[in-house]
């Protein structure tokens, strides 16, 4: 990957996205996804997008945990340019850096809650146990059972879980809670919560429910692929007290 | 929409369809090449009035004629003289033999008439023209005006081919006795009966008869009257069709094709029935909502079903389509392969025309039973059920995990080995498809191998002499003395061959008893371990099949009716039992057998070994001995043995072999293709986690290898298990087929198998970067 110190010296930011565009190519017509985006996120901090469907958050969490190159302008991670990196260079970068939550978990029906994480720490440097990482989202007692036999919240704790365990830099939820009920949903965020103090883990999560803004440092409202504002909260709520 | 889902999964489509297609080609190449050497062969038979009963003698008068004529059931009486001799070819450094016969002023008519392929018939007036074999004239370039030369009569004479011809009795053309064909060095010759009858003593006389037999004509009764007319003049025990040298290899080959022609392509049409319901089950799963929509917008189960019945029914008519045509082309090999065997005056492919017609109706069927698997679970689905996403895969603790074997693997191989044994069916299935496909590969090289253990038992363990030469008439021993100052000649066997027949109870069989010289080493008698087994005291050992036939074990009395000489008969105990490959061996130790046949020290032949560098003036004298009525040597045989293996054996091999990495192909290709379909969203997942293209693809293709590794020794056991089943159908008077598959056999398979697999992997693997990382950020599976 190619380095520039001068300009993430200069933010102290840990991901600096300059002027970044997106356009994807649908047969003759150009879908406009990003458009000139500029943003820094820091350490420790916790990032909640906000923005109607469509309105570009999803390419730009895809940008960032680098599975999605912009057509215009530049991302870097610390001095790495992701924009010019290669494919094999993405896959590095996402094994060593980025944690990924998926709304629909994702998890791998063959493997147990521990044999699930575990996949991860396998190919990780410097992981946390599986249990270990059980532990912090409270599901050590279910380790050994497969996805089929646990709950949606369960099943996306697990995916929590399998997400920290390698330690990531960063950590990218996709409408974490979308599929889940309130309670349930709840106890995700206070699980990417805990992940987020204790380990320092940037944490960026994509919602449609605004009420999930107010446990965060920063939201950044997106629309029409444009950052329509950020808004820096002074306190963060806890996941309990918020509601919707 | 049913070319839609045909063109989205061509590839498992093409590779079920070129499934269909081998099994097609398969079916139609040998079942054409099979109708068309019974059609060629009746007609051949019936057009040039190939015999039904056959005899020889040592001499009878042609007054005889007429009494066989008068056997009720003889539609036909042809006599003539028939005697082997030592032929010299130009260019060929080894005597020839040549069965010369007598034939009339017409031989175009009669019994067993000539074809004449070449040049035209002998001139009743000439002394020396001949008609040549046109095989044996092609193999060794000889063309009508060429000449050859015989010993007849004592002297040496030289012979004009004025032509070349084809006979039904020599659609096979092996030297008496022979397996194989060696047509340099065997040859028939036809020539002028009132030359060849008095050169061979038999001037007003014969030495030889076919019959033709009228219509309901009872054979056996023919056979029998024609024995006891010929007893006197030293007949050798009348025989029918089915013992007919030429008739029998052509029908024991017929036979083997018939029996390939169905079993094969049975196996390609159940692998592909299998692959249709692997293929379209799949297919249904990835389009429950579709069928649920098109269901609740009132379309009925019927025309749901028609459209999957009619995705397996363009699959398999594209099967057709590619294998009819390969088939026809695969025919037209091995009716070509066929030409240089067996010798018809035309050979051509031919098809039943019903045949098509016949093919596209099982495999519709066969289509039809693929689907209908899918088919009904499509149609079972209530339309509000089906639009609903498909259950997760459910996934328990299994035996293996309660074994504790899984814990002692990495995660990427638990995921691997659950997924096996989550669907144990599906999997055993698989294996036992690829292991089919191995088998096949190891049965197709079978008769390579089998043959190749029959040349090494018999050419390094039985007949270990250079040159072996047969007399016209048995000798005095003091031949061998002779013999063996002979140039280069180190070691000399005599040996006495008669022919006889041995009775035990009321089973009989005629054979030719050898005599065998005790520690002799230029021809022994060894089992299939090559043990030696020699006769002793005063007893006889039978080779096993022989002893099968008589119902006789080590320690019975026989009886021998010696049909030579004196044609002394004689109680004899069997002292051994030996498990020969060739023919039906009777041994009895020399001198026994002189005392018995009450004759002073004879032979009827020698073996030699000889020094290499004295070969050619060897050869050359043997052919100038008159007494010598027949030359083989050992090198010239093995080579000549080993081209015609390679001609026939190889291909038929070879092509099984593709046809047996097709079904891998196809097996593995499709198997890897629906792995892909239901695993691509958890694939994908993996990848936006970190991990790498290779590392996904040895999660997807491992799944594949390791059923591909477990078909390999099942697969390779499979193949030794059809062998051994095998063996009994090549359990012949004249030859048996040794249980044995080689090294490389195992290797060629497994190798084979494995990179078809390989291949599909390869394929596979390069769709893994096409996969969708986006996508599963979003989507539910």
């Amino acid at each position: 990957m190619a380095t520039n110190p001068d300009e993430t010296a200069e933010s102290g930011g840990v991901f600096h996205l300059h002027d970044v565009s997106k356009t994807y190519h649908v047969g003759e017509v150009d879908i406009p996804a990003l458009r000139s985006v500029s943003l820094d996120l820091y350490p420790r901090e916790f990032v909640v997008l906000l923005g109607a469907s469509g309105s570009g958050k999803s390419t730009l969490l895809n940008i960032l945990g680098g599975l999605d190159r912009p057509t215009s302008g530049k991302v870097f991670y610390l001095d790495h340019d992701l924009t010019a990196a290669s494919s094999a260079a993405l896959t590095q970068f996402r094994r060593e850096h980025v944690g990924f939550v998926f709304q629909f978990y994702n998890l791998i029906p063959s493997l147990t809650a521990l044999e699930n994480v575990a996949l991860v720490t396998e190919i990780a440097t410097k992981p946390l146990t599986p249990l270990e990482a059980l532990t912090r989202v409270g599901l050590a007692d279910r380790q050994h059972h497969f996805p089929s036999q646990l709950s949606g919240g369960e099943q996306q704790r697990v995916a929590i879980a399998r997400a920290i365990a390698k330690r990531p830099d960063v950590l990218l939820c996709d409408e974490p809670t979308g599929a889940l009920d309130y309670a349930t949903g709840k106890l995700v965020l206070e699980a990417l919560e805990d992940v987020n103090r204790e380990l320092g883990t940037i944490t960026v999560v994509i919602t449609h429910n605004v009420a999930i803004a107010g446990m965060a440092d920063r939201v950044i409202r997106i629309g029409s692929g444009r950052i329509i504002e950020i808004t820096t909260n002074s306190t963060r709520m806890r996941p309990g007290d918020l509601s919707w | 929409m049913l070319l839609r889902d045909l063109w989205r999964l061509r590839g498992q489509v093409l590779a079920a369809a070129v499934v269909v297609a081998c099994g097609i080609a398969a079916l139609v190449a040998m079942y054409s090449t099979y109708y068309s050497l019974i059609r060629t062969r009746n007609s051949y038979y019936a057009d040039y009035r190939f015999a039904d009963v056959f005899a020889q003698l040592k001499r009878a008068p042609q007054s005889l004629v007429e009494e066989i004529q008068r056997i009720p059931g003889v539609a036909q009486v042809a006599v003539r003289a028939v005697r082997s001799v030592v032929l010299e070819v130009p260019g060929l450094a080894e005597p020839a033999t040549a069965r010369l016969i007598s034939i009339c002023e017409r031989p175009e008519r009669g019994l067993n008439a000539l074809v004449v392929m070449r040049g035209r018939v002998p001139n009743p007036a000439a002394d020396d023209e001949v008609l040549a074999s046109d095989t044996f004239a092609r193999a060794n370039g000889l063309n009508p005006g060429d000449r050859v030369a015989a010993i007849l009569n004592g002297r040496w004479q030289s012979l004009r081919l004025v032509g070349t011809a084809l006979s039904p009795e020599y659609v096979y053309e092996v030297a008496p006795g022979g397996l194989f064909p060696d047509n340099r060095r065997f040859g028939v010759l036809w020539m002028n009966g009132d030359v060849l009858e008095p050169a061979f003593g038999l001037k007003g006389a014969f030495n030889d008869v076919s019959l033709a037999l009228a219509p309901g004509a009872n054979t056996a009764d023919v056979v029998a009257r024609l024995d006891r007319l010929l007893r006197v003049y030293g007949g050798l025990s009348a025989y029918t069709r089915s013992d007919q040298a030429s008739d029998r290899f052509l029908t024991d080959e017929l036979g083997e094709i018939q029996v390939m022609a169905s079993a094969i392509p049975l196996l390609f049409l159940a692998v592909a029935v299998f692959l249709l319901y692997v293929i379209l089950s799949r297919l249904v799963q990835m389009q429950r909502a579709d069928i649920a929509l098109l269901k609740a917008f009132g379309h009925s189960d019927l025309s749901v079903g028609t459209h999957y019945i009619g995705f397996a029914a363009a699959t398999v008519a594209s099967g057709l389509a590619l294998g009819l045509p390969l088939g026809v082309y695969l025919g037209k090999v091995f009716v070509g392969v066929y030409r240089g065997y067996f010798h018809f005056p035309q050979l051509h492919w031919m098809m039943p025309a019903s045949l098509p017609v016949a093919l596209a109706f099982a495999t519709f069927l066969a289509a039809a039973l693929g689907a209908l698997g899918a088919v009904r679970s499509a149609v079972a689905l209530a339309p509000a059920e089906a639009m609903r996403p498909e259950a997760p895969a459910r996934f328990r603790a299994g035996v293996i995990d309660r074994v504790g074997l899984v814990r002692c693997l990495a995660p990427a191989m638990r995921m691997l080995i659950r997924n096996v044994t989550r669907r144990p069916i599906k999997a055993v299935l698989s294996v036992f498809t690829i292991s089919l496909a191995i088998a096949l590969m190891v049965v197709g090289r079978f008769p390579v191998d089998a043959v190749n253990t029959l040349l090494r038992w018999q050419f390094d363990g039985v007949q270990r002499a250079d040159v072996a030469a047969v007399f016209s008439e048995p000798r005095s021993a003091s031949v061998l003395a002779e013999t063996a100052r002979l140039p280069g000649v180190v070691e000399v066997q005599g040996f006495r061959a008669v022919p006889a027949w041995i009775r035990a109870l009321y089973r009989s069989k005629r054979v030719e008893i050898v005599s065998t010289t005790p520690h002799g080493e230029l021809r022994r008698v060894i089992d299939q371990e090559f043990r030696r087994i020699d006769p002793h005291d005063d007893g006889i050992v039978l080779g096993q099949k022989l002893a099968q036939l008589l119902a006789v074990k080590a320690g019975d009395l026989i009886t021998v009716d010696v049909l030579e000489g004196t044609r002394p008969s004689f109680q004899v105990r069997v002292t051994g039992i030996v498990d020969e490959l060739l023919g039906l061996g009777a041994y009895m130790e020399h001198t026994t057998l002189s005392r018995r046949l009450m004759e002073a020290d004879t032979v009827s032949g020698v073996y030699l070994r000889a020094d290499p560098a004295q070969w050619e003036p060897l050869l050359a004298e043997l052919k100038h001995i008159p007494a010598v009525a027949g030359v083989s040597s050992r090198g010239a045989l093995l080579a000549s043995i080993k081209e015609t293996m390679d001609r026939s054996f190889i291909t038929f091999s070879a092509i099984l072999t593709l046809f047996a990495a097709a079904i891998v192909v196809g097996m593995v290709y499709n198997s890897m293709r629906v792995a892909l379909s239901e695993r691509g969203h958890e694939l994908a997942s993996l990848r936006v986690l970190g991990f790498t293209e290779r590392e996904i693809a040895f999660i997807l293709l491992g799944e594949q290898a390791l059923v591909a590794l477990a078909a390999l020794p099942v697969g390779l056991l499979i193949g030794y298990a059809i062998c051994a089943l095998l063996v009994p159908l090549f359990d012949r008077e004249n030859f048996r087929l040794p249980l044995t598959v080689s090294p490389q056999t195992l290797l060629v398979a497994g190798s084979a198998a494995l990179a078809s697999a390989a291949v599909c992997g390869m394929i596979v693997a390069r769709r893994l970067k096409a996969l969708d990382l986006i996508a599963v950020l979003k989507t539910r599976e």
